[in-house]
C-alpha cells in the first residue's frame, strides 16, 4: 500500500512509520503544521507542532529513508478544532479537542487529501488495534483497545467510522510504550527519549482557563458568581469565573464555611451564563445515566430502538477513564445510556465511547446526565 | 548523478567542473591568507587573484569586492550597513526603500531595521508583472528624498524572473545622491551584468547560483560608500567584514563566475529555447495555466518559469512531481518546510489562492530537452490529481 505516515516529531509516530516501512508499504512522512504561530521549541512535555518538532519529524523520516513533507492544515485546525473548542466552552460544555482533531483533521482532511493524492491509508502512532478487514472480502475492520492499557488511545479514535478505519493503520497497538521507546533506540531514532506530550497541544502553557478567558472575551464573558449548596440552595462561597472549574472538582473552591457534615464538597453543576455553581457531597456527583447525541458507529449502525447490553458492554467517558458496565439504547438520533456502575465528574460535551469487550462499537457526545441519588439532571 | 529531473536551479545549481578543480586543488593547502609567512602569502595570492578575476568578470574594481559567506550576508551587509552609515551621517535619513518583491534576505533586514527602531521601511509596489512601479518611487522621492538612507531593488526576481528597471531606479536615486543596492544573485550568468556601467553603488552576488560552491558570495560595494560592519572581528575585508578568508572557496567562486560570464550569452539563448518549449507544452497540457511575470524576454530571466495551476495546491503538485523524480519549487520561502503564500505573487495583486497554486521550474546549465519533456509528460496527471486533493 501507499501510506502517509503522520509524523508529529514524537517517538510514537516515528516508530509507527518505521513499522509501516518494515511491513512493506511505500511510506511518505507528513508532518502536520497545525498552529498558525509556531514556537521554535516546546517547553517540557507541553505544546506541539513547534519548528523543533517539525525538525525531529524530518530527521525521523531521514533515518527511515522515506520522503518527507509538511502539510499546512493550520487554517482547518483553527476552524474545526480550536474554534469548536471555544464554542463548546462558551456553551458551557467540556469538549475533548483530540477527538475532534481525529474526526475532522487527521482522519478527515489529511486522509481525504492522501486518498486524493493516490495514497491508500494514513498511519499514526496511536495506541489502538485494527482487526480484520485485510482479507479483501469486504468484512468490517474492527477497532480494539491497545494491549498497553496505560497507553490505550481507542477512546480518542472512537469518532472514526468504517470508511476512516478501513484507511487507517495503527502499527503500535500490539506493543507497550517501553517497547516502542526501546525499538526507537534500536532503530537509531533520535526521538527515542523525547518526553511524551500532554495536555492540549494548542494551549502551550497548560493554563486552559487563562487561555479560554483571553479568547472568549465578549463572546462568553467569564462571569463571577455564587457557589450554592445543591441540597439547601444556600450560598456557601463565590468564584471569579466558571472557566477554571470542572464538574467533579474539589480543590480551589475557597468555600468560606465547612459543610455541616464536615465532608468535602465537589462541583456538581456549572451554569456558565448565570455564573451559578452548585456543590455537594461526593455521592451527589454520581451519574447513573446519560443522554448523548451525534453518534458515530465504528461499523454498521444499529437499528433504531436497538439495545446494546450484556456483560461485556462497557462505556468510557474520558480519555484514560474507567470502563463502566452499561446498557445503551438507540433512540432516534440519541443514545441513552444507563450506567450499571455509576460514574462521577461527567460533563456535557465529553464523549461516551461504547465498547463490546475491547472492541469500539461507537461514540456519541454527552448532552445531559442523570444523577442517581438526587435524581437531578444537569 | 541521480536520475532526478532537476529543475530547481534558481535554488542551487551543480558546481561546474572548473570550480570543483580550482577548489579541490586548494583544499589540501595550508595557509591563512592573513598570515605573514610564505604559506599565508601563497593563500593570500589565491584570494587576491580570485578577487581580481571576479572583479574583471563583473566589471568592477577588485577593491570593490567584499567577500562574504553568501548572498544573504551580502544583502544584510548592504541594507543594514549602508542604512546605519547614512543615518549616522545625517539623522534625517531614516527611510529605507525597497520593492515589495525582494528576496527575504533583503526584505527581512529592512523590516528588522524598522522593528528595531533603526529605520522606517518603505516597500515600493510593483505592477501585475512584478516590476517596480516607478511612479510610486517618484512620488516618494518627490516628497521625502532627503530622508532616504538607501534604496535596494533586485536586478531580477528569484520567483518570477522579472527584471527590474534598475537603470531608471539608479537615475532617479542619483539625482538625490541616494545609494542604490541591487541583489543580482539570480541575474549573474543569466543576463549581461556590468557593475560599473549599471551605476549601482552596491551589488550582491552568490557563488552557488552560478556553479560555484555554497557558502561564499560577495557584496560589490564602491569604496566611496560607507558601510557599518555587521560581522566584527579581524577586519579582513576592508574592515567592513571579518572572518578568515576562504581561499579554496574563492578559487571555486572565481572559476564559476568567470565561466558564467563568458558563457552568459550562449547560456541565455539555450535556456530561452528550453523555456519556450516548456511554456508552450504547459499551455497545451494545462490550458488554464497562468505563467507569471513578464512575457517579454528582455524583461525576465531566461530560465525561470513561474506558473499558477488553478485549483491546485502548489505543495501537492510539488509532492506528486517529486514522487515522479521531477524536482521543482513552490518558489516561496519556507519556515520548517511550511509553504507560505508567496509575497511576490501577493504584491503582484494576485489572490492567496493563486499564490498557493504556483510552482517554479528553473532551468540551468545541465538542463536538457529530455528534462522539459519529462515535466510535460507528468504535469497533466499531476495537476488532475492535485485538484482532487484540494482540502
Amino acid at each position: 500500500m501507499r501510506v502517509v505516515a503522520a509524523l508529529s516529531g514524537g517517538v510514537d509516530s516515528a516508530v509507527a512509520a518505521a513499522r509501516a516501512v518494515d511491513a512493506g508499504h511505500e511510506v511518505t512522512g507528513v508532518h502536520l503544521a497545525l498552529s498558525r504561530q509556531r514556537a521554535q521549541h516546546r517547553a517540557g512535555s507541553r505544546g506541539c507542532c513547534t519548528i523543533e518538532d517539525a525538525g525531529d519529524a524530518r530527521r525521523a523520516a531521514d533515518v527511515l529513508g522515506i520522503p518527507f513533507y509538511v502539510w499546512d492544515l493550520s487554517e482547518r485546525f483553527h476552524d474545526d478544532v480550536v474554534e469548536d473548542f471555544l464554542d463548546e466552552y462558551a456553551a458551557g460544555r467540556t469538549p475533548n479537542p483530540c477527538l475532534r482533531c481525529n474526526e475532522r483533521i487527521k482522519f478527515a482532511a489529511v486522509l481525504e487529501r492522501a486518498l486524493a493524492l493516490g495514497f491508500d491509508a494514513v498511519a499514526t502512532g496511536h495506541y489502538a488495534r485494527l482487526v480484520g478487514g485485510d482479507g479483501g472480502d469486504g468484512g468490517e475492520v474492527e477497532l480494539h483497545r491497545a494491549v498497553d492499557a496505560a497507553k490505550d488511545q481507542s477512546y480518542v479514535l472512537g469518532v472514526l467510522d468504517q470508511h476512516q478505519l478501513r484507511h487507517s493503520l495503527f502499527p503500535l497497538g500490539d506493543t507497550t510504550k517501553p517497547q516502542v521507546r526501546a525499538e526507537a533506540e534500536r532503530r537509531g531514532l533520535r526521538v527515542a527519549r523525547k518526553p511524551d506530550s500532554h495536555d492540549i497541544c494548542f494551549i502551550p502553557d497548560g493554563d486552559t482557563a487563562g487561555w479560554l478567558r483571553e479568547r472568549l472575551g465578549d463572546r462568553a464573558p467569564d462571569v463571577p458568581g455564587p457557589i450554592l449548596d445543591d441540597a439547601t440552595g444556600e450560598q456557601v462561597g463565590a468564584h471569579d469565573g466558571t472557566l477554571g472549574l470542572t464538574i467533579g472538582q474539589r480543590r480551589g473552591l475557597r468555600l468560606g464555611r465547612p459543610a455541616p457534615d464536615g465532608r468535602p464538597r465537589y462541583v456538581l453543576d456549572i451554569e456558565p451564563v448565570s455564573g451559578t455553581v452548585r456543590v455537594g457531597p461526593r455521592e451527589a456527583l454520581a451519574v447513573d445515566g446519560l443522554v448523548a447525541g451525534r453518534a458515530i458507529w465504528a461499523g454498521a449502525a444499529p437499528d433504531d430502538g436497538a439495545v446494546l447490553d450484556g456483560d461485556d458492554l462497557v462505556v468510557q467517558l474520558r480519555a484514560h477513564g474507567a470502563a463502566h458496565r452499561a446498557r445503551a439504547t438507540v433512540d432516534g438520533p440519541l443514545l441513552r445510556v444507563d450506567l450499571l456502575e455509576p460514574a462521577s465528574g461527567v460533563a456535557p460535551g465529553q464523549a461516551v465511547v461504547v465498547y463490546r469487550g475491547s472492541r469500539v462499537v461507537g461514540s456519541a457526545t454527552i448532552e445531559s446526565t442523570v444523577r442517581g441519588s438526587a435524581g437531578a439532571s444537569s | 548523478m541521480s536520475t532526478a529531473v532537476y529543475l530547481d536551479h534558481a535554488a542551487t545549481t551543480p558546481m561546474v567542473p572548473a570550480a570543483v578543480e580550482a577548489m579541490t586543488a586548494e583544499l589540501v593547502a595550508v595557509g591563512n591568507p592573513s598570515s605573514l609567512h610564505a604559506s599565508g602569502r601563497r593563500a593570500r595570492r589565491i584570494v587576491e587573484e580570485g578577487r581580481e578575476r571576479i572583479a574583471a568578470a563583473l566589471r568592477c574594481r577588485p577593491g570593490d569586492v567584499v567577500l562574504t559567506s553568501g548572498g544573504t550576508e551580502a544583502d544584510n551587509l548592504a541594507v543594514k550597513g549602508i542604512a546605519w552609515a547614512r543615518r549616522a551621517a545625517d539623522p534625517a535619513r531614516r527611510l529605507v526603500l525597497t520593492s515589495a518583491v525582494e528576496h527575504h534576505a533583503v526584505l527581512d533586514p529592512v523590516l528588522w531595521l524598522e522593528s528595531a527602531g533603526h529605520a522606517e521601511a518603505g516597500l515600493l509596489p510593483v505592477d501585475a508583472d512584478g516590476r517596480l512601479d516607478l511612479d510610486a518611487l517618484d512620488a516618494v522621492l518627490a516628497a521625502r528624498a532627503a530622508e532616504v538612507a538607501v534604496l535596494s531593488v533586485m536586478w531580477a526576481n528569484n520567483e518570477t524572473g522579472a527584471v527590474q528597471p534598475l537603470a531608471e531606479v539608479v537615475a532617479r536615486a542619483a539625482a538625490h545622491g541616494i545609494p542604490v543596492h541591487a541583489d543580482a544573485v539570480q541575474a549573474l550568468g543569466a543576463l549581461p551584468l556590468d557593475v560599473g556601467a549599471s551605476g549601482v553603488d552596491a551589488l550582491t552576488v552568490s557563488a552557488h547560483k552560478v556553479g560555484g560552491p555554497v557558502g561564499i558570495g560577495a557584496l560589490v560595494v564602491r569604496r566611496e560608500i560607507d558601510v557599518v560592519p555587521i560581522v566584527h572581528g579581524g577586519g579582513q575585508e576592508r574592515d567592513i567584514r571579518s572572518g578568515t578568508l576562504d581561499a579554496p572557496a574563492v578559487a571555486g567562486f572565481a572559476a564559476a563566475v568567470e565561466l558564467a560570464v563568458d558563457r552568459q550569452d550562449a547560456h541565455r539563448r539555450r535556456l530561452e529555447a528550453l523555456r519556450a518549449r516548456l511554456v508552450d507544452g504547459l499551455r497545451v497540457r494545462v490550458p488554464d495555466v497562468v505563467v507569471n511575470g513578464p512575457d517579454d524576454p528582455a524583461l525576465r530571466l531566461p530560465g525561470v518559469v513561474h506558473a499558477s495551476f488553478p485549483g491546485c495546491e502548489g505543495d501537492s503538485l510539488l509532492m506528486l512531481l517529486d514522487a515522479r523524480g521531477i524536482e521543482c519549487s513552490t518558489g516561496s520561502a519556507c519556515s520548517a518546510g511550511v509553504p507560505q503564500a508567496s509575497h511576490v505573487l501577493l504584491a503582484m495583486g494576485r489572490s492567496e489562492d493563486d499564490a498557493r497554486s504556483s510552482l517554479r521550474f528553473s532551468l540551468g546549465h545541465p538542463s536538457t530537452e529530455a528534462d522539459v519533456e519529462a515535466v510535460l509528460e507528468a504535469i497533466g496527471p499531476c495537476v488532475e490529481r492535485a485538484r482532487a486533493a484540494r482540502v
